[in-house]
């Protein structure tokens, strides 16, 4: 994956001429005035002009001047490694390894330790500026502000508010994201998203239709317990690099690697056992696992029968599965499928880990369901060293799924139903009505199955899915308008698959607005000339506030430096919006505003009013800033403090922290645990369909229970009533018996429900089983369906995929139209894509540090030699990547047999470039990043997800040509 | 007194240069230079190894022994340091060193061949302790400060270990006991051919 060659230097210079050379037309064009005196020299080749020794000077601790020390988040993944900064004098001088965190025990990969670099600041966006007539020019942020506002005006007033696509941010705090999400609801529409669409929408979906809660069961840490491991689709190596601390260590301790994986990953070199699988195949693996399992008798019968509804089901499903069947579908032999089901079986506990190589699929949803049935099969779940451990992808994009952004939901996974903006509504102390008349309710529209509904309580379009609200027939959609202004805040537009499309779509809205450190690739791929801004916007060591790792702990961020230039945080940007749209005073009721920055504590409070359903009640400002402020109390494998402030809490008070601040919960560090009490973190699973479904009950049977309850079988989830029934209710107090009467556990705002429930040992949540079959899902039991684009035509008939959908997320989607036609045979190589360990995400930040730029310097595509030969292409050539639809791509080969023969790979950090050409002109002057090159989602494909409108990028098709 | 080395746990290195970088941070070393450097052995087939490799701090370095103008020097901690007001740039060493540590800088008034650029063990070089004249030409000096190499403080999976050997050496020991009959990089299994047996 690595060119060999990268180490040593390509390019002598940091900042590159342009390919063309720099000409006066470049320096005029899009230059313009951004820069002013110092524009010319900065235009020089690096080589001309010793590099400023006064920013070497500045950055250099001086041992005459005190040095002060802030304690901070790695803004990269969702390992959430603590990062130790080094000031003086207000500049950033220092990074000391973070010891004391029991995530990373002071560990770092490439990002984390390139931390320092974000306050040098060479290529960020300084001030606002907007092209006119194709050219950046400088705004203030008052200019900036007016002109967005109005022209927001004017096309709500012409086209009404679901005109509007908000995209906030997985790389926001929680407070910031819980903000953008609140802004959308404010502005009267549901077009609102983040990353965690296009990331793990489908886990958070498939795995919470399950089991109660979409997010990883145990942490990074507890898989130092595990016996075995399986990694799907995930290349912890390169994608969650100290994480590997904890799984060496497993390993070492002799936990048996296992990694299944079409291409030989950097964590495949680790692995005990390597499998390689056809992209996209990976539900007829896991029936090819339980296949064996239950003909030998592995699954556990005694947990299957008290905890699992309907595993009879997938007994069934899996007899269609025998293991010459699962080698023809898959590609890896049967042996091997039998030696992976053996050794998950007899080195119990094992868990499951997965990653974007098995979400971003047009079935996902229903590939993770399946995941957790094997999971629940071996009863590997609500143990130490067992789980599902599923790592998410940014620093925040646990916290952005939980309580931001999102097209499907309100906060905190409350839906879009009326009883949930009415929730919400008492939350923000607003009125329902009011809000209502933020929205279109001008008529209903197709919600899905000629169900018809008002926009408020239909899924917006989700960020996947843009480029279509745009471009889409106006009669098609299930809204009154097509998109006509976007704005960005905090994401790649190079993410998303489809890039020919998206430049079309960008061309065609009224209004684009990106706010970001960086320019990034949405600034410059399209030919738009006007009613383009750029707002610049803090990292978030610029700032404060929480993140949510992607085991659910929250950990708190110190402010490292004061915002560079003339950039401002989200949530001041956000307010300074709402004010100039007019909805500031009642979407800041609660929250105290200082110099128009939103207090980020006060923020945090409010969400923790109203975050019930998944306890992100319980974690007050000063009780996570307790916590970072006593990171070394925390043991690393528990995550327990066993002394000091924070005694008897787990480390960031992982989700559901129940109840109140007061109520001082510890946290839950492994869901579903039944061997700890409810109010020390455990749990059992959540009843959260009922109480039975065709008269098979839903609960727990007789002796499930989490300890200590005084229920001794499976329970409904918690209402005022039941409380009642149950001779509960005089627990409350008075002021508790006001707020809860008529509500339930979820909606309870005095917490008191909650309290009372966890006092008598019981789960508020109820006691459930977890579901085999999700009868609401397209596909109750996991079917395997051929990817759209598949290289196996010859499958499409015994495997097909789903009929077209006429309106889902208010957009016609195609399925069976696509895949009837044989794509294969103009385009026979499998096209995937995956993660470098110096970038991540659409890698703008990243590309523009030195530091991390110099390590990977070119976009690259790695093809078998076979292949290679075949398209006549050599090692580290040209060469083109087009993909089935049309899109092509320029970049380096890399032969090499880390992919198979059939499969090419590429990163996806890249952007730039578009089909061939370097777009280094249009970005404005000084903000290039120091590496460009092809997006490779400019020749991905059409392919969604039937449940959450994930993206399909990993498994299309493409073919090769030496360029 | 101790003598400082470098250590890196093959069976631990995923490659992710978090070394590299951390290098870098705490050196502010120009684009064109790495002092470190992450090496990727049979790289996407089975077998495959990573190493991090800078200046091994050799106790009989040959770099020292060639370097015509004598500009090397050993610290009490036997860390090998140079001197660049010395150093002539020749290239001597780099044709001596059996790691590459030796570094040139691209980016200078004398084009490509500068002076000799290399890791310090974070040890600085001759300017005092801490001035600003021993960053500029050699980077932080943090065994000044009582701290270890940043590299190895802060490896992603602590493959990377830089310290007293002693201490380096005792760490590494209970590690591979603790591994057992896990594969070994180096060690018997190695030299003599019995990692071939796998766990299933």
């Amino acid at each position: 994956m690595k060119p060999f060659q990268k180490k040593w230097l390509r390019r002598v210079s940091a900042e590159p001429a342009p390919e063309r050379g720099i000409n006066r037309r470049t320096f005029l064009v899009r230059g313009g005035v951004a820069l002013g005196g110092g524009a010319l020299l900065g235009l020089l080749p690096a080589a001309c002009v010793r590099r400023e020794t006064v920013e070497e000077k500045k950055n250099f601790p001086r041992p005459e001047l005190k040095s002060e020390y802030r304690r901070t988040i790695c803004t990269h993944c969702s390992v959430g490694c603590g990062i130790i900064a080094e000031l003086q004098n207000g500049v950033w001088v220092g990074q000391e390894p973070d010891y004391d965190s029991p995530l990373n025990l002071g560990a770092h990969c490439c990002k984390g330790a390139s931390a320092r670099s974000h306050g040098f600041g060479d290529k960020r966006v300084r001030f606002p500026m907007k092209l006119a007539n194709g050219t950046w020019t400088r705004l203030t942020w008052d200019q900036a502000i007016n002109e967005i506002g109005d022209k927001l005006l004017k096309i709500r007033q012409e086209s009404g508010p679901d005109a509007l696509f908000f995209c906030g941010s997985s790389k926001a705090s929680n407070e910031g994201a819980y903000l953008q999400g609140k802004f959308a609801a404010f502005w009267g529409t549901n077009n609102v998203d983040n990353q965690a669409r296009i990331c793990h929408s489908t886990t958070v979906d498939g795995v919470a239709n399950t089991w109660g809660y979409g997010a990883m069961t145990n942490s990074y840490n507890d898989m130092r317990n595990s016996k075995a491991m399986l990694f799907l689709g995930s290349n912890a190596a390169e994608a969650h690099p100290v994480a590997m601390q904890h799984i060496l260590r497993a390993k070492e301790a002799g936990s048996v690697m296992i990694v299944v994986d079409p291409r030989f990953t950097r964590t495949a070199a680790h692995a005990d056992i390597y499998a390689r699988i056809r992209s996209g195949t990976d539900i007829p693996f896991i029936y090819g696992l339980l296949w064996h399992i239950f003909k030998n008798g592995w699954d556990d019968k005694d947990y299957i029968a008290k905890k699992v509804y309907a595993m009879d089901d997938i007994r069934k499903a899996a007899e269609k599965w025998p293991p010459e069947e699962v080698e023809n579908v898959t590609g890896i032999p049967k042996d091997k499928v039998f030696q992976i089901a053996q050794t998950m079986a007899k080195n119990r506990p094992s868990t499951i880990v997965w990653c974007m190589g098995v979400t971003q699929h047009h079935m996902a949803s229903h590939t993770v369901r399946l995941f957790c049935i094997l999971q629940l099969a071996l009863g590997n779940i609500g143990v130490a060293g067992g789980g599902a451990n599923i790592f998410r992808g940014h620093d925040n994009v646990q916290g952005a799924t939980d309580v931001g952004p999102n097209s499907h939901t309100l906060s905190c996974y409350y839906g879009l139903a009326e009883g949930s903006w009415k929730h919400w509504c008492r939350v923000w102390g607003v009125d329902y009505e009011w809000i209502k008349a933020r929205f279109d309710m001008r008529q209903q529209y197709d919600a899905g199955g000629g169900k018809m509904a008002y926009t408020m309580n239909i899924p917006g379009i989700p960020v996947s899915r843009w480029i279509d609200g745009v471009l889409e027939d106006k009669a098609n959609l299930s809204q009154g308008t097509n998109l006509r202004a976007v704005i960005f805040q905090g994401h790649a537009c190079n993410s998303q698959t489809r890039g020919t499309h998206m430049k079309t779509a960008l061309e065609k809205l009224d209004l684009l607005v990106i706010s970001d450190p960086f320019p990034t690739h949405m600034a410059v791929m399209s030919d738009r000339k006007n009613d383009t801004y750029l707002l610049p916007t803090c990292t978030q060591y610029e700032t404060t506030g929480s993140a949510t790792a992607s085991n659910r702990s929250l950990q708190w961020r110190e402010k490292v430096l004061e915002p560079l230039y003339e950039s401002l945080p989200d949530h001041t940007i956000i307010y300074k919006l709402a004010r100039k749209l007019g909805f500031a005073n009642e979407m800041f009721k609660n929250i105290k505003v200082v110099k128009d920055e939103p207090v980020i504590e006060d923020v945090l409070r409010e969400l923790n009013r109203g975050a019930w359903t998944i306890g992100y009640t319980g974690q007050s400002p000063e009780r996570l800033k307790l916590h970072a402020q006593h990171r070394r109390t925390f043991d690393p494998l528990t995550l327990k403090a066993e002394s000091g402030p924070c005694k008897g809490d787990y480390y960031g008070l992982p989700w559901p922290c129940w109840g109140t601040p007061e109520m001082k919960h510890p946290g839950t560090p492994i869901l579903y645990d039944p061997g700890k009490p409810v109010s020390e973190g455990g749990l059992c699973f959540r009843a959260a369909w009922g109480t039975d479904y065709n008269g098979v009950t839903l609960l727990a049977a007789d002796g499930v229970y989490s300890k200590g309850s005084e229920l001794k079988s499976g329970y409904p989830e918690f209402t005022s009533d039941i409380l009642k029934k149950l001779g509960w209710w005089n627990d409350l107090t008075p002021e508790e018996k006001k707020e809860a009467e008529g509500k339930n556990w979820k909606t309870d705002l005095s917490g008191g429900i909650q309290r009372v429930v966890i006092k008598h040992g019981c789960a508020p949540f109820g006691n459930g089983r977890a579901r085999c079959n999700v009868w609401t899902y397209p596909d109750p039991v996991p079917v395997h369906r051929e990817p759209l684009y598949t290289p196996r035509f010859d499958l499409v008939k015994k495997y097909p995929t789903y009929s077209d959908r006429k309106a889902f997320y208010r957009l016609p989607t195609r399925y069976q139209s696509i895949q009837s036609v044989n794509h294969s045979a103009n385009y026979p190589l499998v096209f995937t894509s995956g993660r470098l360990t110096e970038y991540e995400g659409g890698g703008a930040e990243e590309r523009s540090d030195a530091w991390l730029a110099k390590l990977q310097q070119e976009m690259f595509c790695e093809v078998n030699p076979k292949d290679a030969a075949s398209a006549g292409i050599r090692d580290n050539q040209w060469m083109w990547l087009e993909g089935a639809e049309g899109g092509k791509i320029k970049v380096k080969a890399m032969v090499t047999e880390r992919v198979g023969p059939g499969t090419v790979w590429t990163p996806f950090h890249f952007g730039g470039w578009f089909q061939g050409k370097d777009l280094y002109d249009k970005y404005p002057e000084g903000t290039a990043p120091y590496v460009r090159g092809e997006a490779c989602n400019t020749a991905t494909t059409y392919g969604y997800d039937s449940v959450t409108m994930m993206q399909e990028t990993k498994a299309t098709l493409c073919r090769i040509m030496p360029a | 007194m101790a003598r400082m080395k470098f250590l890196c746990d093959a069976e631990r290195c995923i490659e992710c240069n978090g070394c590299v970088t951390a290098c870098n941070n705490a050196h502010d070393v120009p684009w064109g230079i790495n002092r470190r450097h992450v090496i990727t052995l049979n790289d996407g087939v089975a077998g495959e190894k990573s190493i991090s490799v800078a200046c091994m701090h050799c106790t009989d370095a040959p770099c020292a022994a060639v370097c015509p103008v004598d500009c090397f020097y050993f610290t009490q901690d036997g860390i090998v340091l140079h001197d660049k007001d010395l150093c002539i740039g020749c290239g001597y060493c780099f044709y001596a060193c059996p790691f590459g540590a030796p570094q040139f800088p691209e980016m200078n008034a004398f084009a490509a061949r500068g002076k000799m650029d290399k890791c310090t063990f974070c040890a600085g070089g001759p300017p005092p302790d801490g001035s600003v004249e021993e960053f500029q030409l050699y980077g932080r000096n943090r065994i000044a400060e009582g701290k270890l190499p940043l590299c190895a403080e802060m490896c992603a999976t602590k493959a990377l270990l830089g310290g007293d050997g002693n201490a380096v050496s005792e760490i590494y020991i209970q590690r591979i006991t603790r591994r057992g009959t896990r594969p070994e990089t180096w060690g018997w299994n190695v030299a003599y051919d019995f990692g071939k047996e796998k766990k299933p």
